[in-house]
């Protein structure tokens, strides 16, 4: 009896090493049948299969308590390095809209032409600082989460979900800062500010959607998440954070696709809700008069509300439209891209 | 238990895995755009091929302990019935829900203890309601005491195993799978954690135990199944003449046994069964 044999012959071993101990001993039990008709015929699934689409969306509603439990305690154990902890929530996208403010304000002149340049910069930053935050650390979610996701089974759209809940818990903090900023930059408080819910509303249902697609798309090409950052930034200074997209020496049609990007439409939503100075000077806001439009033009700073009689080139009511086209398809789109690969996520 | 319902069918199953950048030069940055732009040289593919056609059945009831040497395949067949490898060819059937317990896999590392074991709860599918309920019998059953309040990533290995099982058996779930989850927890843990697969067990489930400890297996498992080189060697119901077998193909002393009972003489482990 050599041992080495043992190992290389598995099927010989097997019969070879049976005593007359163990005669009676069933060693294998398969059964008569096809396995895979056996286990359908005793009404098992396969196990790496993805759920249907209702059968998962219940799932996930039936998590809804652990997504909001993961965001609130990943929101806590991002911050528990730092000694100022969550204020951090607060400081950073305050000096995001300090740091702009500094250089393109005051040192770059960009402003002219915009009445309240510090409240339209603050207000573009905050908003457009949610939308990229949710594309960025979403990407990386399904990696992070490996170990969670390698021990429980649950529908894996909760993770991205519950990340875009964290960047939304921040966004409604920086509001609050924001409503500050607003109120000392002497802009009033009025009806309109009301219209910052369904704003935000529609934002984060769309960062939600393009959360999912980031997620399927992090994990499994890792250069994407590396790649992120430089596409959002490019992104930031397309959508009219720092500008006003009118504004550019571009051809019309430029204008009016760069305006109706998803992130320049959520940003003009907020800026129209919060910002009486951005309702009125918004092209349009005043009946065309093409000599005040054509005197602003050539001189912004003189007349900062005139680009108020110029024509606008999107129509300031489609936002809205804008805003929620956008929302819903990126939810359908990203939850259904995320959905069609449930069963591959964790393979790593 | 021949007759029984069958909860885990596994049919001619392979696994390969596929890692990528295995040898060679191909991390600069040149070759990387070439791979990008071309889209279909992804030169430096490695296959391993971890599961060679294994097939099995695994009954209601049943504690299957799963035995070979490093590298045989035991871990990649436990997340194969997991479902959270897709197969090459061949495939998993499963009744219900299966959880992994893995040794490495710690939830959430910088959360604390308390934070990881409603989480966990919340993620099996548990109300806020049953967790609340079942909270202080995990954090009992884990032993880990007042280390609860401090995150997971300064417990100890064991410490951590210890929460991860009570978390995870804490529901009985259809099937649940064990991979050397227990073999860094203590004497009386291990007591402990065998009686609570023996309850699971009895609540209709189907538990998978991946160990290297041979003595927990035999005082476990009803079936055994082992493994060499992604193949089956061979499985079957009787555990000691399999394991007997396995000892002595890997070199090992012989265990010395009661003629009667089959059970060990020199016992290491303070079981109860």
């Amino acid at each position: 009896m050599s041992n080495d044999r043992r190992l290389s012959a598995p099927g010989q071993l097997a019969a070879e090493d049976r005593g007359a101990a163990d005669a009676g001993v069933l060693t294998t039990e398969m059964p008569d049948q096809p396995l895979a008709e056996f286990a359908l015929a005793h009404g098992l699934r396969p196990a790496a299969e993805r759920p249907p689409i209702g059968r998962y969306l219940k799932s996930l509603w039936v998590r809804r308590h652990f997504i909001m439990a993961f965001a609130t305690a990943r929101n806590i154990a991002m911050y528990t390095e730092a000694r100022l902890g969550q204020l951090w929530q607060v400081l950073t996208p305050l000096l995001n809209a300090g740091v702009y403010f500094l250089v393109f304000g005051l040192l770059l002149h960009i402003n002219r032409g915009i009445p309240n340049y510090l409240g339209f910069l603050v207000t573009g930053v905050f908003v457009f600082n949610f939308t990229s935050r949710a594309f960025i650390t979403t990407s990386t979610v399904i990696t992070e989460s490996l170990p969670l996701i390698r021990a429980l089974s649950f529908p894996r759209a909760a993770l991205p979900l519950a990340y875009v809940i964290i960047e939304l818990e921040q966004m409604v903090l920086s509001i609050v800062v924001l409503a500050v900023i607003l109120v000392i930059t002497g802009e009033p408080i009025t009806w309109y500010w009301l219209l910052a819910i369904p704003a935000l509303l529609l934002q984060t249902i769309f960062c939600v959607g393009c959360g999912m697609a980031t997620a399927r798309l992090g994990a499994n090409v890792n250069d994407f998440s590396q790649l992120l950052p430089f596409l959002t930034r490019t992104w930031l200074y397309l959508s009219g954070v720092l500008f006003q997209i009118s504004t550019l020496d571009i051809a019309r049609k430029y204008v009016a696709l760069l305006q109706i990007n998803p992130a320049a439409i959520y940003i003009t939503l907020m800026r129209g809700a919060l910002l009486a100075t951005q309702r009125e000077s918004q092209p349009g806001a005043q009946p065309y008069n093409r000599l005040k439009c054509e005197s602003w033009h050539l001189k912004p700073a003189a007349h900062l509300d005139w680009s108020a009689y110029c024509a606008p080139i999107t129509n300031p009511d489609h936002y809205w439209l804008y805003g929620i086209a956008w929302a819903v398809l990126a939810l359908v789109v990203g939850f259904y891209f995320f959905w069609r690969a449930e069963a591959q996520y964790g393979r790593g | 238990m021949a007759a029984g319902e069958p909860m885990v069918v596994v049919d001619d199953l392979h696994i390969v895995y596929r890692v990528y950048g295995a040898g060679g030069d191909r991390g600069t940055a040149a070759t990387a755009l070439l791979r990008i732009m071309g889209r279909k040289t992804r030169g430096s593919i490695r296959e391993v091929h971890a599961i060679r056609g294994v097939s099995f059945v695994a009954y209601r009831g049943d504690a299957v302990g799963v035995i070979g040497r490093n590298g045989s395949g035991k871990t990649t067949l436990l997340r194969a019935v997991a479902g959270l490898l897709p197969a090459e060819r061949g495939n998993v059937y499963t009744d219900g829900e299966a959880a992994l317990l893995g040794v490495n896999a710690a939830l959430l590392d910088d959360l604390t203890g308390e934070r990881n074991v409603v989480l966990g709860c919340l993620a099996m599918g548990m109300t806020k309601k049953e967790t609340k309920d079942r909270y202080p019998s995990i954090v009992e059953f884990s032993g880990v005491g007042d280390f609860v309040d401090l995150p997971m990533k300064t417990y100890s290995s064991g410490m951590g195993s210890r929460l991860r099982f009570a978390i995870a058996a804490s529901k009985s779930q259809d099937i649940l799978l064990v991979d050397e989850a227990l073999a860094t927890g203590d004497a009386e843990f291990r007591v402990k954690s065998h009686a609570r697969i023996q309850e699971l067990r009895q609540e209709a489930g189907t538990v998978f135990l991946v160990a290297h400890n041979l003595e927990e297996v035999e005082q476990t498992c009803n079936r055994v199944i082992w493994m060499e080189r992604g193949q089956i060697v061979t499985q079957g119901e009787n555990v000691i003449e399999i394991i007997d077998r396995y000892i002595a193909a890997s070199g090992g002393t012989p265990v010395e046994r009661d003629p009667v009972t089959g059970a060990r003489v020199h016992s290491r482990v303070p079981l109860k069964t």
